[in-house]
Order: C-alpha cells, then sequence, then structure tokens
C-alpha cells in the first residue's frame, strides 16, 4: 500500500469511526420516539442518511403527522441528490454498484472524496468508497446497540434521552454554522420556529422554516 | 400515532430519501447549473436542523414549554464552544437534563 493510499484510508475510517458511533443517539432517539428496535435498524439500513432519520423520528416524537415527518426527512435528503451530482462522473460505475453507491451517498463520503482531490481520481474514489461503507458498517452496529439501550432504560426523560435529541441536531447543526450569515440564518430559523409554533399543528413549523432558507438565498451575497 | 401510520413514515422515509441519492447519479451534472437553487439548497439543513433544535427542546406540542431539555440544551451548547466532540455533546445534555428531572 503506497502512502498516498495509506493517508487516504485513515482520513476514510477515522471518519467513518467517529460518524458511526453518532448512530447510538439515533437508535435511543427512535426508540424514545415510540419506534420499535426493529424499525430503529431499517431506519439505518434503508435511509441511511442521518440528518433525515433524525428528523423523521423527532417529528413523531413531538406529535407531528406522518406527512410532516416525511417531509422533514425528504427535505433534509435533498442535498444527497446534489452530492450524487458531483459524485456520479467521479466513481463512474454502473448496475448494482451505482445503486451501491447511491445508497452512502451522503455527507460524510463527499466530504472525504472531495478533501482527497489534491491526491488525484483515484484517491478521491477510494475516500468515497472506504467513509460510505464504514460509515455504514458502524452507523448501523451503533443504531442497534443504541436502539436496545434506550429499550432496556425505559422511561426516555428520566435518562435524558429527551435532550439527547435536541442536542443531536444542535451537534449536527454546529460544524455547518462557519460564517456570520450561516449563523444569522440558524438564528433567523430558530426565531421563525419558536413564533409560529403556537400557530400550526405539531411538526408543521419545522418544514415552514424552509422558508427562511429561501429568503435567505434568493438573492446572491 | 398508530402503529400503521409509524410503518407508513419508515418505508416513506427510506423510499423518498434513496430516490433522492439514485437520482443525484442519474441526472447529468448540468442540472446542477442553478446559482440560485444552490443557494436556497445549501441553507436548507441549516434551517430544518435549527428548527428541529427547538421543536424537540422547548416545544410539546403546539406551546413552548420551559423545562429541564433547556438545561440540556445549555449545557450542550456550553460543550460546543469547548469544542467537545459530538458524544460528549449528546451525553452533557442528556446527564444533566436527566439530574433537573429528578431533582425537580
Amino acid at each position: 500500500m503506497s502512502n498516498l493510499t495509506r493517508s487516504t484510508v485513515r482520513d476514510s475510517l477515522s471518519v467513518a469511526v467517529t460518524v458511526g458511533t453518532y448512530g447510538v443517539a439515533f437508535g435511543a432517539a427512535s426508540v424514545a420516539a415510540g419506534f420499535s428496535v426493529l424499525q430503529s435498524c431499517l431506519f439505518s439500513l434503508l435511509t441511511f442518511t442521518g440528518a433525515s432519520q433524525f428528523a423523521a423520528v423527532g417529528v413523531v416524537a413531538s406529535g407531528g403527522a406522518a406527512a410532516s415527518a416525511i417531509a422533514a426527512a425528504a427535505m433534509l435528503g435533498t442535498r444527497n441528490a446534489l452530492y450524487g451530482i458531483q459524485m456520479a462522473p467521479l466513481l463512474n460505475v454502473k448496475g448494482w454498484r451505482r445503486v451501491m453507491a447511491a445508497q452512502i451517498t451522503i455527507d460524510e463520503s463527499t466530504g472525504v472524496a472531495l478533501t482527497q482531490a489534491p491526491l488525484g481520481v483515484s484517491a478521491m474514489r477510494e475516500g468515497f468508497w472506504i467513509t460510505g461503507l464504514g460509515v455504514f458498517l458502524f452507523w448501523n452496529v451503533f443504531t442497534l446497540l443504541g436502539a436496545l439501550g434506550a429499550k432496556a432504560l425505559g422511561n426516555p426523560a428520566s435518562w435524558g434521552l429527551d435532550a439527547a435529541v435536541p442536542a443531536a441536531f444542535l451537534g449536527l447543526l454546529w460544524p455547518r454554522l462557519q460564517s456570520n450569515f450561516l449563523r444569522l440564518v440558524a438564528v433567523a430559523s430558530m426565531v421563525f420556529a419558536i413564533l409560529i409554533t403556537p400557530w400550526l399543528p405539531a411538526g408543521l413549523p419545522i418544514i415552514a422554516t424552509t422558508v427562511v432558507a429561501v429568503v435567505f438565498g434568493w438573492r446572491a451575497r | 400515532m398508530s402503529s400503521t401510520a409509524m410503518w407508513i413514515v419508515l418505508g416513506a422515509t427510506c423510499a423518498l430519501c434513496f430516490a433522492l441519492k439514485l437520482l443525484g447519479h442519474l441526472i447529468p451534472e448540468s442540472w446542477l447549473a442553478n446559482a440560485r437553487l444552490q443557494r436556497i439548497n445549501a441553507l436548507i439543513p441549516i434551517a430544518l436542523l435549527s428548527a428541529l433544535v427547538i421543536a424537540e427542546g422547548v416545544v410539546v406540542k403546539t406551546h413552548l414549554v420551559i423545562d429541564h431539555r433547556l438545561a440540556g440544551l445549555a449545557v450542550a451548547v456550553a460543550a460546543l464552544f469547548a469544542k467537545a466532540p459530538f458524544p460528549v455533546v449528546v451525553v452533557a445534555a442528556a446527564v444533566t437534563s436527566a439530574l433537573v428531572y429528578h431533582l425537580h
């Protein structure tokens, strides 16, 4: 194995292990929302995109309608489509490999692939596959552990699980706030969500907040 | 929510999220060209995650409720400012919230 490859493998695996362990938080949140251990594992195996999964179970936990939960998850999933558009020409795969590549097209696999650009196309491909498959493995194992753990614990509030969920969202949001503009968008979204909460059915304010993204993204800055 | 509705949430979420991923691999790169769409799409996760923090942290059904969860969130903010890793942030929030819940 060349030095070049070794650094790509190291980057990919460290991301895969770190991100995979977040699966504990998802498994616990999902069971706390009322989903079974089996359903929680199916979420991670088949949806396999953290923010969307958290959103779906989060809306259910807050008493929102099924349509709100599905819409919030799908809205958060649209960025994976944009990643796919960038990754497809790079990976250049067909048939079942393309289906597999699509399933592991997430923040982390795309992120690692793009950061390997200085090392060339083969390092980018390697980064994509090792990170994507690595996160898939760890994310699913840790989802099962989190779901079983939450099942054994019982009352979510008694163990702080009801605060772990918003803290997890905050933890997913925090690294994205790279500029004052993005921090402003986050604060505006929170204020907007607080203002509309008393006026809309549960779960709907979450989707309605996409309006803030449209307003701030409308004009170039 | 009924058990059927929960299976629908699970099934539809899985199907839509996979369809979106596959769509990205099937449509040509030129579709990325619309700058406005790209800007809005980049902001959507920030808006939704922010709204989810509120919905899960200070809302019960359609009411704003200040309770033990907010104490957990405050500790999460402090941990994030201190550059704590994700699991530490979540566990610190959970432990704080559980303590306040039992003391209350």
